[in-house]
Formats: C-alpha cells, structure tokens, sequence
C-alpha cells in the first residue's frame, strides 16, 4: 500500500553515497512500495543530513525477512564487538591499580 | 484496430496548481489526425519508468498522452530521491495533485492534435489522486482508477491538512464513467473496500464499471515488479482500452478498442 507513514530516526554517523563520504543526522524508515527493487513491499532506509537540506540520500530497499535478520545481526555486531573493544580497557583500568 | 504506429515522446513543461511550472512526459502518434488526451496520475514512489512506458503505451494505441511530475516543486535530483523527500515529508497536498492534474488536463487541450476529449487514469496512490480529480474537476470524460488505496478511509487518524477528505465521500461530485481495476489479494484497498465503495457508487447512481481479479494484489500491471500477473494485466488493459474508446473516441478509427 502506499501509506506516507515514515518512521524517523535521529543518527549521528556518515554514510558513502555518489558524492562520496557525508555526515549523515537522519534516517527515514518505511515500509512500503519500493523504486527500484521487484519486491510488492520493502522495507526502505533513505539515511540523509537534514542539517544539510537533506538533498542527497543513501537508500536500501531490504526485504522483510533480510530487514529483521539484519537488525539481529546489528545488535549482534555491537553486541560482540562492545564486549572485544571494552577488553582492553579493562584491563588498562586493572593495571592503572 | 490500429497498432504498432509511430510516436513520439519528449519531456515538456506544464502549468500547474498556483500556476507553478514543471515537468512532464508527453507521447503521441505522430500522424496528423485528432485524439483523445490521456493523463496518467503516478504513484507514491515517483514518477518512475514504468509511467514512462504507460504513457508511450496510450500513445502507441491511438492516445495523446502526459505524465506529470507530481513533485516537480522538489527541484532537480532523480525522481527517485524527490520521491524519497516528499514521502519524508508527508507526501503532497491533495489541492496541489488536483490543481496539477488540472493543469496537465489543460496541457492536453491546448494540444493542436486534440480531439476535446480527456481521459485520466491513475495507479495506486495516483489510483485515489484520478478518483479524487474526478470528483473534483470538470471536463473530465472518463476515468479509470487502478487499485487506489485509500479512498475509503476507514481510520480518521489519516486524515490531515494534506488528505482532509476521504475521496469517497466526495463521489455525489463525480460526473463522468469511471472504471476500478482492482485485485482481490489487495490489502489496500481490500476486497470489502471495493465492495463498500461500489455500494455507494450504486446507491448514488453513478455511470461505473468494476473488474476484480483473483490471483492478483496491488500493482499488478507493473511489468518492473513480482507483483506483475500477465493474464490479469492483459485483460485488465482490454478493458482499459475498450472504456477508453467508448468514452473518448470522437472517430471510430482513431483509437484502439483493446
């Protein structure tokens, strides 16, 4: 269906898109009728800068299976790679004592 | 019938709501005879490719055709990020679509090869945005609506400064044929969407052709999609074309009957 229900979400990041590395503040979620992909519906990220006029985009069209795998596999990431990174530091904090 | 004929299409400029310019896609026969105009309403995402090959399509039968740019205000970029802008933002006001459509309408009109006839057809948002111009707008000799979602609204909390009326309850206004092409794997509209706004189309009298088709949901012409379904895709056209050349036709070897 297209529905113009949009789900926004705050970022602090950068993304690569055809004019190379921005900033990136925003990123607008939906799932809806694709541009580009064959699927009925996809689940949809256009990451942008609104700071910037939000004129350039990087997009993914996901579909939903592969959308809820992929968050899975982002907390997962962070998840697993908090824990590898927080190593060291602990062990600096250790032997500051 | 008349088919493989030559044609051709260009990007042109209108004049839209507010009397703001923009873009179009216009395709003809490039015989020198009299047709009937088409406007092709997009959908959602934007005035992608597939609009294109519609529009060259109506032309390749017999038809004047246009396409406008409905979010032509956005400026330059690809249709595709313009689209993503103007979803972000809500998309665009429904009098802005109508005084758009109006404005292509005219497009057509001023056309040396126009015959006075207007047709207008629309897919899925552009679905609601045909049945809307037409409930809307004078002028206008036939429409043809493809799964347009939303025109029976049945949660008010999607009503809002931009869509402030349920097209529906605009349909005593509507004055000219209208044809619904819908599937019944649809989840917007769905089948009893359909069936509530045939009922009000029969309660208020009004000249309507409906076709539903089993084993299709939305977007089911869309050659660009899975949701593509050739045999249905193939009647539905017929039937586009037949309600066409009934309604818009001025001389029977002008257009296309299917």
């Amino acid at each position: 269906m297209c529905s113009y229900i949009v789900e926004k979400a705050a970022l602090v990041g950068s993304a690569k898109g055809r004019k190379g590395w921005m900033r990136i503040d925003t990123a607008n979620v939906y799932f809806d009728h694709p541009y580009y992909s064959t699927l009925d519906h996809v689940l949809a990220i256009d990451f942008t800068n609104e700071g910037e006029g939000g004129r350039d985009r990087v997009a993914v069209e996901l579909s939903a299976d592969s959308a809820r795998a992929l968050v899975e596999r982002i907390l997962a990431a962070l998840a697993s790679g908090e824990a590898t990174h927080a190593v060291p530091l602990r062990e600096a904090a250790v032997a500051a004592h | 019938m008349i088919y493989y004929q030559g044609l051709q299409a260009e990007s042109v400029r209108f004049r839209g709501y507010n009397g703001d310019q923009g873009d179009a896609y216009y395709a003809r026969p490039t015989r020198a005879e009299k047709f009937p105009g088409v406007v092709v309403i997009h959908h959602l995402p934007g005035w992608d490719e597939w609009i294109m090959e519609v529009v060259r399509n109506f032309a390749h039968h017999g038809y004047a055709a246009i396409s406008h740019h409905l979010y032509f205000r956005e400026g330059d970029g690809s249709p595709d990020d313009i689209g993503a802008r103007v979803r972000a933002a809500g998309g665009v006001a429904d009098a802005q679509v109508v005084g758009d459509t109006a404005g292509a309408m005219a497009y057509l009109r001023t056309q040396s090869n126009s015959n006075g006839k207007i047709g207008i057809i629309g897919f899925c948002s552009g679905g609601r945005h045909a049945y809307l111009a037409a409930c809307s707008l004078p002028g206008i000799d036939a429409v043809v609506d493809c799964w347009g979602g939303n025109v029976i609204v049945d949660d008010p909390k999607l009503l809002n400064d931009k869509r402030p009326v349920a097209p529906i309850d605009l349909t005593a206004k509507l004055n000219c044929p209208l044809l619904g092409i819908f599937g019944n794997d649809d989840a917007n509209p769905t089948a009893d969407q359909v069936n509530r706004t045939e009922a009000v189309l029969k309660k208020l009298g009004k000249n309507y052709e409906f076709h539903r088709y089993d084993g299709a949901g939305h977007a089911f012409f869309n050659t660009f999609r899975d949701a593509y379904r050739p045999d249905q895709a193939l009647d539905g056209w017929k039937k586009v074309f037949a309600f066409f050349s009934r309604n818009l036709a001025t001389s029977a070897a002008s257009v296309a009957a299917e």
